[in-house]
């Protein structure tokens, strides 16, 4: 904190600014958090997102049935274009989960301390987008059932997986990542869990998050090991996230489809990954912070910080798309040189120029802390990197696909119906476990919270 | 209704209003040769740990453990499977092509090492224990809220009723009570 000459505009930046608003005890802001789970009436804009999103959760589960009995001719996929909407859907869904980690972990290695009002929630978010990713591939095989297939497990087949094939490095990157997400996420419930049962009035109540809480007591013992355990699990996520959405990349760049077969593809898709994520972060907790009331936690601080990493990652991506282009060319390769030319001027051109729009100049905005510091335009902004950065998946995936060496194979690829209720019908999943998520947890760690109350207390904040 | 068999109590409790009051306290009760002390407190309180004479938790150990096995037993399943039961001439490429191996066995040792620091704290931790003498503790639901406790254990040598309770109101908490076991 430093600005010497104190102006009544700064004052009151400086005000907007802090990690923590308002004057909060220990009791205040256990009870603050957990009352929104205990006590509080569902509010009416949760219960018309919660219908919205059931609406689009039976739409996934009719499409997903309609899917399993006919098969993925549903889908507009053919050959040439054998991946589509589910491999980006896959792409996009776990890139939206790594912002979570990154918050939770990486900023935890780093002492932010703006990170602990939003770490719980933005963990939930990886999990679910993780869930959503994890279907896709399965969705998206000929023969689902088999999916087990790609573990390795003794069978009177015989059969050991191919363990060159990035598809299996896949099973076992994102195997480790939803389980890893899930210990850390609830690991950091267990105190909140306990809060949660010594609060709690009705005996059902007592006795789920009693149960859930395993008998936490909050013993000085008990938290040292906790603490190291967390620091632990934070310290080992971090790579897994860096190595997570890089076994994702060597899906194409392994393979060599012109405009796949790249070494630029593992931080480039690292980057792309945040830089959805972070968006994704924004645009749920723009609404959470307004429907419950979480203005003093989640301040504009947050935001702008939020908005600041995105504005970092996606320079990268920026990057990454002109070191694809300046490649294509110093290659000399014909069909590198034709596939970017394609994507340019091809059929599929409009997407790509969305694409340079939505990712590379309309975030160039967030240099400006006047917008950073809109909320209305940070959620806008959010949704639109959200739908850049999904079409930058797909252009990825499709343009490479539709034209490679042969030109007597080229061929395109058109949506159809069903194609586009597995993707909003699993935007609906991802929301609905999200809305329970808020309604039956503390979407903010409330032991954390407390922490923070004493150094805000001590002045170290 | 029966008469209740009359058990030995657990311990006496002292709460105190915030954590410096509980880490003096801790350290006086140790300094004092208690060592059957048991500090509760709402959040991790910084040094409240080491001033009950424990340093070591182990938990980092144990990961180090978990995350060598993990990694140790995808390498081998991937050798074993790729030269001794399944070799497969893949592209010309040695069957012992360790490269390849090395993402499988990355992301086994991360997951060998977040397993075992989780159900390492939590064995260490005694957790799941649904039920604990602790919880009679009268106002013991504020532990999880606002309020810091010091329990000195009944089964501590050192341990006298009178004398121990005198101990504590000395350390002036805003109250001192007897846990029923």
């Amino acid at each position: 904190m430093s600005p010497a000459i104190s102006t009544p505009a700064n004052d009151i930046n400086e005000s907007r600014l802090q990690v923590l608003k308002g004057a909060y005890s220990y009791a205040s802001i256990s009870d603050k958090i957990s009352d929104i789970v205990l006590t509080r009436p569902t509010h009416w804009g949760w219960v018309a997102a919660f219908s919205l999103c059931t609406a689009l959760t039976l739409l996934f589960v009719v499409a997903m049935a309609y899917l399993f009995y006919k098969g993925v001719g549903i889908w507009g996929i053919d050959i040439p274009v054998a991946w589509a909407f589910a491999i980006t859907n896959f792409v996009w869904w776990v890139g939206i989960g790594h912002a979570g980690t990154f918050i939770s972990a990486f900023l935890l290695l780093l002492r932010q301390k703006w990170r602990t009002s939003i770490n719980r929630f933005a963990e939930a978010m990886t999990i679910f987008a993780v869930a959503m990713a994890g279907i896709m591939p399965i969705l998206h095989l000929g023969r689902p059932w088999f999916f087990y297939w790609l573990a390795p497990y003794p069978n009177i087949m015989n059969l050991w997986p191919q363990w060159r094939s990035p598809l299996v490095w896949d099973i076992f990157a994102i195997g480790t990542y939803i389980i890893v997400s899930i210990l850390f996420w609830y690991m950091g419930l267990i105190p909140d869990l306990a809060t949660l049962r010594d609060r709690a009035e009705s005996r059902v109540k007592q006795i789920v998050y009693g149960l859930g809480a395993l008998g936490w007591r909050g013993e000085a013992r008990q938290w040292r090991r906790f603490d190291t355990a967390y620091l632990l699990l934070a310290g080992l996520a971090t790579p897994l996230v860096i190595s997570v959405h890089s076994v994702v990349s060597f899906d194409f760049s392994i393979g060599n489809t012109p405009g796949w077969h790249s070494t630029i593809f593992p931080p480039y898709f690292v980057a792309g990954a945040l830089f959805s994520g972070f968006a994704m972060a924004l645009t749920i907790s723009i609404p959470l912070r307004a429907i419950f009331g979480l203005k003093d936690f989640i301040t504009e601080r947050h935001l702008d910080n939020i908005a600041k990493i995105m504005l970092v990652c996606g320079l990268i991506v920026a990057y990454s798309y002109v070191v694809e282009i300046f490649m294509a060319f110093y290659s000399g390769d014909e069909f590198e040189k034709y596939m970017v030319l394609n994507r340019m001027r091809g059929p599929y051109a409009p997407i790509y120029w969305v694409v340079v729009l939505f990712n590379v100049v309309i975030p160039q905005s967030l240099w400006f802390k006047r917008v950073r510091l809109s909320v209305m335009t940070l959620f806008v902004l959010s949704i639109v990197v959200n739908i850049g950065m999904w079409l930058e998946r797909f252009m990825i995936i499709v343009t490479s696909l539709h034209r490679d060496f042969l030109p007597s194979s080229w061929g395109m690829f058109y949506p159809t119906f069903w194609d586009w209720a597995i993707l909003v019908g699993s935007l609906g999943a991802f929301g609905w476990l999200f809305l329970m998520f808020v309604r039956f947890l503390p979407a903010i760690s409330i032991s954390e919270m407390r922490k923070l109350v004493r150094e805000k207390k001590e002045g170290e904040l | 209704m029966n008469p209740q068999p009359i058990l030995p109590a657990y311990g006496l409790i002292a709460e105190f209003a915030d954590d410096r009051a509980l880490v003096d306290a801790a350290k006086r009760a140790h300094a004092e040769g208690y060592r059957n002390i048991d500090a509760y407190a709402p959040f991790s309180v910084e040094g409240l740990s080491e001033a009950l004479g424990f340093r070591k938790d182990r938990v980092a150990l144990i990961a180090l453990l978990g995350g060598v096995l993990g990694g140790a037993s995808v390498y081998f399943l991937q050798w074993y499977t790729a030269v001794i039961d399944y070799p497969i001439n893949s592209g010309g490429r040695p069957l012992h092509s360790w490269p390849a191996f090395i993402p499988a066995t990355f992301e086994m040792t991360v997951l060998g090492a977040a397993l075992a620091a989780f159900f390492g704290m939590l064995i260490l931790n005694g957790l799941p224990k649904l039920y604990h003498p602790i919880f009679n503790a009268p106002g013991f639901d504020l532990a999880s809220r606002d309020r810091f406790f010091l329990c000195i254990e009944s089964r501590d040598p050192r341990f006298e009723m009178q004398e121990t309770r005198q101990f504590l109101e000395r350390l002036a908490p805003l109250k001192v009570a007897e846990i029923s076991n």
